[in-house]
Parts: structure tokens; sequence; C-alpha cells
């Protein structure tokens, strides 16, 4: 085999690590699912690439699935839901995007730092391919906390899903079982996370996830602290154990 | 052999299982317990064919954890207990299937309990004995936790399951350094690569923690005083006589075996001081507390602790090369061990019995029972002066030899080592001492006098298979009392098992044989039997002889009061000695200073009409400085977790985060180095 394929597969990797960073900077909603469709669309060449490549031909299976769930439902879903919502407006982020920028870089130097050497043993493509998908991964992971949007969350942990894919289609003689099992965990997801976008439209007429916050533990909370403040083996509870009795007499 | 064994095991869990439909009848219930005692006796079975035939063999079970699979084995050490557990088991079952416990919770945790022990104490590697252990930790706390609806309940089984998670964090990173240095988990490969240096000290210390706080030493202890009473008490008899002996089992197991039989002399040290002050201060309590439960449990402190230090003495023997001195030691902890665990089984079935039948566990509640119900009377009597250490029975012949082995400690010639030693001899004499004052006091307290309440009064004798349930440990404590000499012949593999296949068991015959040599001393259990025999028809002869008129029975004496009024038909209760008088001059003698035992006299000035006051108190100083503080410390962390529970998605997303690239930065600088 030439040094081409390796170069392609290299490509395609960099590609995705690119459209991750892509995913991070972008300041509007629709934007941010366009550049999630590209990233699907990227995912399906390389998986396909890489069935070419190894020979497997159950990889263009799972190319494309990739392609139709990741570059066309879910895109064409999400963008649905944003015209029911009636979302057209900017992204919020909790950290700005020049410092969200910078840590995706940290992040995709440790991911570097850390399976380079791991996986001195393997093929050259393997390790880099790894080295590719783990920052995918922690960049999905990076824009789950660094927006404060509930679709750019959802963007994010399927971001964080093509990162594995990428990494499993990487891997000779993975079994299909295995990319059919997280697609359909990630529609599922996606359903939930649909679901709950909804919820909260319906409930708090946003999708900002803040809203929740305020309404985290009522009554369960309190009844637990009462709980504990009423008969809990209290530092000072302790001389012969019959306090918590006299307290109340 | 093993087979067998595993089939047990495998019984007993769907015992558990089939306990969940069936518990809340009284039918159902008395099944599974009956099923329980069928398993203890094929253990008891098991064991013994094991110590007589020699097993060697390891079984590995189909299963196991994700690198291997489980293995079992019964060697000398393993059967031994296994004894011990199947012999308390089979008591406590017996008694639980006369009177099944009120609460239907408790029952399926019961066989869990058992299988739990049996894993643990047949288990020949690692992991499955911590698997055993845990088992055991969590079922038994079902067990406490039955009867949940009482606040005292609940606290105490809550302190027990932080005792049990304490124990736990002891324990396996002990099994952990332990097997991070032999490169496995089965004994065979822990045995072949023994500790050295920090590493030896270190799973010292753990193994010290973690098995001393689920036995019950200094200072860990103070779960027992309040966990035993909140428990049923079959499962009571079985914690104090199965569950912390399985402790000294990890314990014996982790320390004279695993570790190997090179460690020095000073090994013995932590365990010696450990066992003579849990002695000492046990012992003492037991003569202050003032409800049954509570003192058998602090005799029960007493006896563990009378147990390490024989099981340090051999530990410290075996470092100086005193081969038969350390079989001397280990011997008697091996004794001692079925010893309590038969009568300590026996004194908590009868507090049971007591409980039921005249309604209190309280001493100042109970009294005069020996008219009501005269065999449970008989079988505590029994009971009480093996737990006293009286001979012929069986807590002298194990004490005995511990204060043998106690008394050539200077054979060591170290002379740091002989002072102390010399020191534990005088606390173990004091705290056998202290033990025989407490359990006088439980006997007269409990079964002598008038009764001091009516519902005390209506006491009834229990029912057939209760005193069944009484008797066979009864019998049982006058018997190994008897027999000291077979069953520490029978203990040879054990104790070949703890100090090398050179060991020989201090026993002759039916004579047990203190120390080596000329110095060698002599107890002989049935010569003193027949001369106690002897001693005994003469009194009496002596007594008819004297005095030829037939015994007659006189009102109880009533102290030198006057005689109660006919509006009191117990007497006054003001007239009889209570729980806290008898307790009176070991409190101010020793109980000031050792538990900070505090008195105040209120008396009115002349001319007042109010009633003068008396108020005493103790605590156990463990309790203040132990228990309290780590309570504080637990509420602090507490609070500090609270904020955890207000963060946004987003900042609990973080957090997941941030410990994942921190585990990967790790990583990476690994490697880098």
């Amino acid at each position: 085999m030439g040094k081409l394929p390796y170069d392609i597969a290299h490509l395609l990797g960099g590609a995705m690590l690119l459209l991750s960073f892509v995913l991070l900077y972008q300041r509007r909603v629709q934007a941010v699912i366009n550049a999630f469709a590209v990233q699907g669309g990227v995912l399906a060449l390389a998986a396909a690439w890489q069935a070419n490549m190894q020979g497997v031909p159950e990889l263009y299976l799972t190319a494309l699935i990739a392609f139709v769930a990741k570059a066309v439902l879910i895109p064409l879903a999400l963008r649905a839901m944003l015209r029911r919502l009636d979302l057209h407006r900017a992204v919020e982020t909790a950290l700005g995007i020049g410092t969200s920028m910078m840590a995706g870089v940290a992040v995709v130097a440790l991911a570097i730092l850390v399976v380079l050497p791991i996986t001195a043993g393997a093929r050259a493509i393997a390790r880099e391919d790894l080295a590719l998908a783990l920052s995918v991964v922690l960049l999905g992971m990076l824009m789950m906390i660094t927006r404060r949007n509930a679709i750019s969350q959802v963007v994010g942990l399927m971001s964080l899903e093509n990162g594995l894919v990428l990494a499993a289609v990487g891997a000779a003689g993975m079994p299909l079982v295995v990319e059919l099992s997280t697609a359909a965990l990630v529609l599922v997801v996606f359903v939930v996370a649909g679901f709950f976008v909804f919820q909260i439209r319906e409930r708090f007429d946003s999708v900002d996830t803040a809203a929740l916050e305020s309404h985290r533990g009522e009554g369960a909370g309190d009844g637990w602290r009462g709980e504990g403040a009423g008969d809990g083996w209290r530092g000072d509870a302790g001389q012969d154990g019959q306090r918590g009795g006299a307290g109340q007499a | 052999m093993l087979t067998a064994l595993s089939l047990v095991i495998g019984a007993l869990l769907l015992l558990g299982l089939a306990a969940v439909p069936l518990a809340p009848r009284a039918a159902g219930a008395r099944l599974v317990h009956g099923g329980c005692v069928a398993a203890c006796v094929l253990l008891v079975v098991l064991a013994i064919w094991a110590l007589l035939a020699g097993g060697g063999a390891v079984l590995a079970l189909p299963f196991g954890p994700p690198w291997g699979r489980a293995l079992l084995a019964l060697d000398g050490l393993s059967a031994w207990f296994l004894l011990v557990l199947g012999v308390t088991g089979a008591i406590a079952s017996l008694y639980a299937m006369a009177r099944p416990p009120a609460r239907p919770g408790a029952v399926p945790p019961y066989p869990l309990f058992l299988a739990g022990m049996v894993l643990t104490v047949a288990a020949a590697d690692a992991f499955t004995l911590m698997f055993g252990f845990e088992v055991m930790s969590l079922a038994s706390w079902a067990l406490v936790a039955a009867d949940h609806a009482q606040a005292e309940n609940r606290r105490a089984a809550r302190l027990y399951l932080m005792m049990a998670a304490l124990s736990a964090a002891c324990l396996v990173p002990a099994f952990g350094l332990l097997a991070g240095h032999a490169g496995g988990f089965s004994f065979a490969a822990l045995r072949a690569a023994p500790p050295t240096g920090w590493l030896a000290g270190g799973v010292l210390l753990l193994g010290l923690l973690g098995a001393g706080s689920k036995a019950g030493l200094a200072p860990l202890h103070s779960w027992q005083p309040m966990v035993y009473p909140a428990a049923p008490s079959h499962v009571t008899a079985l914690m104090s006589g199965a569950m912390a002996k399985v402790a000294l089992y990890v314990l014996a197991r982790l320390l004279l075996d695993l570790c190997g039989p090179a460690q020095p002399l000073w090994w013995g040290v932590p365990l010696l001081v450990v066992g003579a002050v849990s002695a000492v201060l046990g012992a003492l309590r037991a003569t202050l507390e003032d409800d049954t439960k509570v003192l058998l449990a602090c005799s029960s402190i007493e006896n563990i602790g009378l147990i390490t230090i024989g099981l340090g003495l051999a530990l410290a023997f075996r470092g100086a090369d005193l081969g038969p001195l350390a079989a001397l030691a280990a011997g008697a902890a091996l004794l001692h061990i079925l010893n309590h665990g038969v009568f300590k089984t026996l004194l908590f079935l009868v507090a049971g019995s007591v409980l039921a039948s005249a309604g209190s566990r309280r001493l100042d509640r109970l009294g005069g029972l020996i008219h009501a119900m005269p065999v449970t009377a008989g079988c505590a009597l029994v009971g009480i002066a093996a737990a006293a250490a009286l001979p012929p029975l069986s807590g002298f012949a194990s004490e005995w030899l511990l204060l043998q082995a106690l008394l050539a400690g200077w054979r060591t010639g170290d002379i740091g080592f002989q002072v102390l030693a010399a020191a534990g001899t005088a606390l173990a004499a004091m705290a056998t001492a202290l033990a025989a004052a407490a359990m006088v006091r439980l006997f007269g307290l409990v079964f002598l006098g008038r009764p001091r309440t009516p519902r005390g009064a209506g006491a009834h004798e229990v029912g057939r298979l209760e005193r069944w349930a009484l008797l066979i440990p009864a019998g049982l404590t006058l018997l190994l009392g008897l027999l000291p000499g077979p069953m520490l012949a029978l203990a040879q593999p054990a104790l070949m098992a703890l100090l090398g296949p050179a060991a020989m068991a201090p026993a002759q015959g039916f004579a047990l044989l203190g120390g080596t040599g000329e110095a060698a001393a002599w107890y002989l259990p049935l010569a003193l039997l027949a001369a106690l025999a002897v001693a005994g028809l003469l009194v009496l002869l002596a007594v008819r002889a004297r005095s030829p008129l037939e015994t007659r029975r006189g009102p109880v004496w009533n102290g030198g009061f006057i005689n109660a009024p006919d509006y009191l038909p117990f007497g006054d209760p003001l007239s009889q000695p209570s729980a806290g008088g008898f307790a009176q001059p070991l409190r101010s003698m020793l109980g000031t200073s050792l538990l900070a035992a505090r008195q105040r006299v209120d008396m009115p000035r002349p001319g007042e009409t109010r009633a003068a006051g008396y108020t005493a108190s103790f605590a156990d100083p463990a309790f203040g400085w132990l228990v309290v503080p780590a309570a504080r410390l637990r509420d602090a962390v507490a609070k500090r977790c609270e904020t955890l529970r207000d963060f946004s998605v987003r900042r609990c997303l973080s957090l997941g985060f941030g410990t994942l690239l921190a585990l990967l930065a790790l990583l990476a600088w690994l490697e880098a180095h």
C-alpha cells in the first residue's frame, strides 16, 4: 500500500478535528447545526475510506448509517425543531470564544501527548487516528460545557459520539455490532434530548438550561434535609444516646 | 469436600432468596431457619472431616473476578473457624427456629449472613475473602437495621455501616499491598512473596485496623455495645459468637499466615497492647453496664481482647524462634475462639429468652427468674461460670493456657518485650477477674433475689425447642471444658497452618500442657472434676451429718430491711440492691480514671421537702475521642458536599470533564517519566 491512503485517512480525521473547532466557535445555532452536518458527512467519508483501505465491506454500511443519520436526518430534525421553537438567535456561550478555542488547543495537545506514547507498538495509522478521535471526543465534551443552549449541548454530545465512531472505524477488526448499537444509542439520546427541549420550551418558554436550575430539588430536597437534622448522628449527640428523645420531650 | 462446601454456600444463598416469600409466615420463617440448622450441621461435619483428613486441595469455582476464578480451600485454619461457625450457627439457627424474629425483614438476610461468613473462611484468594467479608457485613447490617422503627436502632445500624465501611477501607488496601507485591491474589502467591520493611508495617497496621474494627478491638469497639442490643437475639449471638471470630480469622490469616513466618518479634507488640487494653476496658464496662445485652457485648470485647493477646504472643514467640511457646499461645487463642463462641452464643440466647419472657433487658427490671425459668437459669449458670473462667468449664481451660503463655513471655530475651508481657499478664489477669465480677453481678441480678417488676414476676419457662437451643450449648460448654486436650489435638492442623509444620498442640491426651520442659504446668480437667466431685460429696455428707433436719425454704432475705407492707407484694424495691449499687465499688475504684465515671449526690438541706437524688454516669473514652469527632467530621464533609448538589448541569459536566483531563494529564506525565 502506498502512502496516499494514509494521507487521505489523516486528512479526513484532521477535517473532523477542524470541524470540531468550527463547532466550538460558532455563535449561531443554525451554523452549529450546519457544521455538525458537515462533520457527519466527513465521518461517513472517513468510514468509507477505511472500508476501502482495510478491505472490510461492512464499514461501508457504517459509512452509510453515519451519512444518513448524522449528515442528513439529525441536522434536518434539529433544524425543524429550531423552526418550531422559533429560535434564530445567537448561542449564549458560558466561556468566551477565544478562551474556548485556547482550551480546545490545550485539550488536543493533551490528547496527542497521551495517545502517541501509549500506542507506540501499534500501526501508525491507528495511532494518529486514535489521537484525532480522542481530540474530537474531548472537544465535544468541551463544547457541552461551554454552551448554555440546550441544542448546542445536544450537538456537542453527538459530536463526541462522532469521535467515538472515528476511533472505532480506525481500529481494524472492530465488529459492526458496536457501531450499530452506538448509532442506535445516539438516536435514542437524540430523541430524549429533543423531548427535553420541548419540555423546557413548554414549561419555561426558553431553551436555556439555566432555567432548570431554579427548579431543582423542590419538596424532596427539603424533606431530606429535615430528616438529616432530625435524627442524625450529630457530633454532639453522643453521651449515652438519649439526647435525641430528650430534645423532643 | 470442597464441592460439598460450595454446595452448602449455594444452598444458603438460595435459602436467602426463598426466604423473601416465606418470611411473613411463622412456619416459613421456621423452615428457613431449619434449613440454616441443617446447613450448619453439615458445616460442622465438613470442618471435622477436613481437620481429621487434612485438606490442602484448592477448588477453582467456574466463576469469579474478571481476571480469574474464585478459589476455595479448607486448610487447618479455615476448617477450625468453620467448625466454630458451624457450631454457633447451628445453635443460633435452632433458637431462631424456636423463636422466629418478630420482623419478617430479619429472615432473608440471615442465610446470606451465614453464607458470607462461610465464604470468607473458605476463600483461598484475597478477592473471594473480601467478597465474603463484605457480604457478611452487609447482610448483618440488614439484620441490625431490620427493626428500624426505633431511632436508637437506626442510629446503631448507621454506626455499624460506618464501621463496616472503615474495616473494608482498611482491609482492601492491606490485601492490595500484599497482592501488588506478590503479583497475584491467590493465597499461595501471597505466601510466596512475604512483605518486608514499610510494606509489612503497612499491612500490619491496616490489617489490625480493618479486622480489629470488625472484631471489636479497642479503640474501635464502641459500635458493639450499641449494635448488639439492636439486633434480634439469635443474630446477636451469631455476631458475637461467629462474626467477631471471622474477623479474627482474617487477622490471623493475614498476619500469621500470609505475611510469612519471618516477621520480627515486635510484630506481636501491637496485637498484645490492643488486646490487653480491649480486655480490661471491656471487662470493666461489663461490670458497670445495666443492660444484659450491652453487658454481654462488653464481655465479648474482653474475650476478643484475650484472644488477640494470644495471637500477638504467638507472633512474638515465633519471631523469637520459640516454636513450642508460639504453639502454646496460638493454641490458647484457637481454643478460646471455640469456647467463647459457644458460651457467648449461649449467654446471648439466654438474654434473648429473658427478654422475651420477662419483658426487659435492663437488670433493674429483672430478678428472681431462677424460680420462673429454672432450665434457663441452669443453662445461664453454666455459661456464666465459663465466662467467669471457673474450672472445670471451658472458659477456664483456654484462659489458663493463655496465662501460661503470658507467664512465659520472659523467655523471649528482649527486655522491652519482657516488661510488656509482664504488664500484659497483669492486665489479662485483671480482665479475667473483672469479667468474673461482671458475670456474678449478671447472674445475681437477673436470676437471684426477688422480681423487681410485676412484668418480671410474670415470667415463664421457655418452650421445648427453645430449651434445647439453650441446653445444647450448655452441654457443649461442659464438654469442651472437660475435653480441652482432644479439642487442641483436633486443632493441630490449624496450628500448623499458623506456625509451620513443626508446631505441636500444647496437649497430651486429656491434659493441657502449659510451658515447655521442666517448667511445664499441667491442667487435668478430668482429675479436677473428680476432685471437685469428691469434695462436693464430702461437703454434702458433712452437712447431712451435721444437720439431720429436713431442708426448709424460708422467705428471701431482704437485706436487713424491715418487711415490706402488704401493698408491695414483691417486696420494697428499694430494699434490693440495684445494678448501679452492685457496680458502685468498681466504678469508684477504677471507673473514675478509665471510664470518666462521675457521680453526683443531691442532698436536700435540712428542712427542705424535696427528695434526695443520686446520679452516676460513665462514658467510654473511645466514644468521645473517636466516634464523636468522626461524626463531626462527617457532618462537615456532608455540608461541603451539599454545595455539589446545587451545581448546574454544566458545572457537573465540567467536573467530570476536569477529572478526565486530570487523569489524562497524569497518564501523560507517567509516560513521560
